[in-house]
């Protein structure tokens, strides 16, 4: 503004009455310029052909306008990023996160772009943090698999199963054939729907809507199982040291029966929406690639270490509860892109349905519990017969299972990678301490050597196709 | 890879790895232990199964050299790093080092003290850069000190957070119910 005096009276007023209708026309004036200069311009460009029936549809000569092949495309002139005008601070740090919806949670990604360049990435964790390594010093040997269940809530089943081998280890006993057979039937599904609800938003993070919804359909056949079978859909608490919770209820055979069916019509959908379709080809090859010497350093393990053609399997080379008694195989990569991480997924599912299918044959009979008085509670009517067995169960319950002094560590084979459970012990009835080993920790220190010079969105696929969880990661 | 992994496993080290003391005979993977005097180990069976690690404890000076020689060896896959806090015990801090031998499935934990008034552990994220991560974590939760640690900061709480949790004379924070039921002004 000037700093001309403002004069409020009514000569300023009429002033700007007499002003109005000079304005408007001086608008109108510039209209009409404008546009015979657009008619003209036009006129003298393209004369319109009277000659032919397509009249102005008619293309100059391309030897007479360059403009013209400009603007067909055969020309391709950039005209917002010239190599003069690049400049030294072209480089701009963005925050991906902590509530982006890619991020599949609360991870941040301190993004350092050029152009659309990623340059440098920075995962920055700790937003979902709550201490649970902490709370569970504070809880007993029995309600420390109400604890660690909620960690990956993706993969309960299986955090149970490393806690409770983990403090079996320590009390130096075994469970009976068939709650083995029934951790690894339930571990095994488990691993389904995890692969389930990876490809669901992996699908979602690469456009792919109608995966989304598919991958969640086939993964409530899974969860409805698991309700039958534990009363809750996730945070089970249901692998318990010394065996499992209850006894699967009557009529679990056609229902395994039904979920291999279902599950396995949903997954040759997939293959037909997926493994041939070109958009999701160009997004996932040769992205995101990880060598197995960087897997092996970053310590990432699982389908993303498969993918990189790392035959490693804990299942195979370590076997717990008794799963080396049951034919699988494990799927390999060989570019340790995100493409090969989705092929191993998929296999996976195949594999932990195939071992479904034998549990469902060889399922043994007997105790699904350790009959030891001293980890086990007894049978309700026993409680009502027996003096012994109300004081096993008094004492079990108002101190828990005395776990003698030592340190222990088991890991399973989780659906992200190596479930690991860190005890130490000094005698009474609650840990000294309990580290958790977290696949999805050391995946995400993993990602800026996927994602370094790579596209921003390519960002995204590399991203998803680790499986982030960050209940798992920030613990 | 499918085959159950012997008790008994030959690793082969390094010669030019193998520092120059004495060696006496340790125990089963002694191609490993053969070079460090001070190590001591145990071996430990998994539950549920007939798979067996070893367990393996070093003083902090070998810290550093016994990972380089575990790298040689063929326990070239760092799984997890932890840190404990034996409140009471004389070498108050022990961190611990799990690597997997992936060709011959084969685990030790490795595992060294530190006391309190000198909580410092050498860095391994020259041998291994997984251990960038889960040492800021051992930094965080238990104030264990990595020197040669590229950005040891804290990583699960925030930057003003004090004093380290998990250590055990860090109170748990129990807000103190108040039980109100029989007063007048409920």
């Amino acid at each position: 503004m000037t700093d001309a005096p403002k004069t409020p009276n009514t000569t300023d007023g009429v002033d700007v009455v007499d002003e109005e209708p000079q304005d408007a026309e001086s608008v109108a004036d510039q209209r009409r310029r404008v546009h015979e200069i657009w008619v003209s311009g036009t006129e003298e460009r393209m004369p319109f052909a009277s000659t032919t029936d397509e009249g102005a549809q008619e293309l100059l000569p391309r030897d007479e306008e360059p403009a013209l092949d400009i603007q067909l495309g055969v020309t391709v002139e950039d005209d917002f990023v010239g190599p003069e005008m690049v400049i030294d601070d072209e480089r701009q740090i963005i925050n991906m996160g902590p509530q982006h919806p890619a991020t599949h949670g609360v991870l941040r990604l301190q993004v350092e772009l050029e152009g659309e360049t990623v340059r440098r990435v920075k995962p920055i964790i700790g937003y979902l943090h709550t201490g649970m390594e902490k709370t569970a010093e504070t809880l007993t040997y029995a309600q420390g698999s109400t604890n660690v269940t909620r960690m990956d809530y993706l993969s309960p089943f299986h955090n149970e199963l490393a806690y409770s081998l983990t403090v079996e280890q320590l009390l130096g006993i075994d469970v009976p054939k068939r709650a083995d057979a029934i951790r690894v039937l339930m571990t095994e599904l488990n691993r389904v729907a995890s692969h389930l609800l990876w490809a669901a938003t992996m699908g979602m993070d690469l456009g792919m809507v109608s995966m989304m919804i598919y991958g969640w359909r086939e993964r409530e056949v899974c969860l409805d199982f698991f309700e039958k079978v534990t009363g809750l859909r996730m945070n089970h608490n249901y692998i318990r040291p010394g065996g499992v919770a209850a006894d699967l209820p009557d009529g679990w055979e056609d229902d395994v029966v039904n979920l291999i069916e279902a599950v396995t019509i949903g997954i040759d959908e997939y293959a037909e929406l997926m493994d041939e379709n070109p958009i999701f080809l160009d997004r996932t090859m040769g992205v995101g690639v990880i060598t197995p010497g960087e897997c092996k350093q970053f310590g990432v393990t699982g389908p993303i270490a498969r993918g990189s053609g790392i035959d490693w399997d804990l299942r195979k080379a370590m076997p717990y509860s008794g799963i080396d008694a049951y034919e699988f195989e494990v799927p390999t990569g060989l570019h340790g892109d995100v493409n090969d991480r989705y092929m191993v997924r998929m296999e996976e599912i195949r594999q932990s349905l195939h071992i479904a299918g034998q549990v469902l044959e060889t399922m043994p009979p007997g105790d699904y519990r350790n009959p030891d008085p001293k980890v086990t509670p007894p049978p309700r009517q026993r409680i009502d017969e027996s003096m012994e067995a109300l004081i096993h169960h008094f004492k079990l319950f108002t101190s828990g299972i005395h776990v003698p002094e030592g340190t222990a560590y088991q890991s399973v084979e989780g659906p992200r990678g190596e479930i690991g459970c860190y005890l130490v012990s000094k005698g009474g009835t609650r840990p000294w301490r309990m580290h958790w080993r977290a696949p999805s920790f050391a995946a995400v220190q993993a990602l800026p050597a996927m994602m370094t010079d790579s596209l921003i969105a390519d960002l995204i696929a590399a991203l998803a196709s680790t499986d982030p969880v960050l209940g798992d990661i920030d613990r | 890879m499918s085959d159950v992994t012997p008790p008994v496993e030959e690793v082969a080290v390094d010669e030019e790895a193998a520092l120059p003391r004495e060696l006496p005979t340790v125990g089963s993977i002694a191609g490993l232990l053969e070079a460090f005097p001070d190590a001591t180990f145990t071996t430990r069976k998994y539950a549920s199964s007939e798979t067996v690690y070893h367990a393996i404890s070093v003083p902090v000076s070998d810290w550093v050299v016994f990972a380089q020689a575990a790298l040689e060896a063929g326990f070239d896959a760092f799984i997890d790093l932890a840190a404990v806090d034996h409140f009471g015990d004389a070498p108050r801090f022990e961190v611990t080092v799990n690597l997997l031998s992936m060709t011959e499935a084969n685990r030790v934990v490795v595992s060294t003290r530190v006391p309190y008034d000198d909580p410092t552990v050498p860095t391994l994220t020259g041998v291994f850069v997984g251990a960038n991560f889960y040492e800021r974590e051992a930094y965080d939760l238990f104030g264990i000190d990595f020197p040669g640690h590229p950005d040891l900061t804290r990583i699960l709480l925030p930057d003003e957070w004090e004093g380290h949790p998990l250590r055990k004379d860090y109170d748990i924070g129990a807000i103190p119910v108040e039980f109100k039921a029989g007063s007048a002004d409920l």
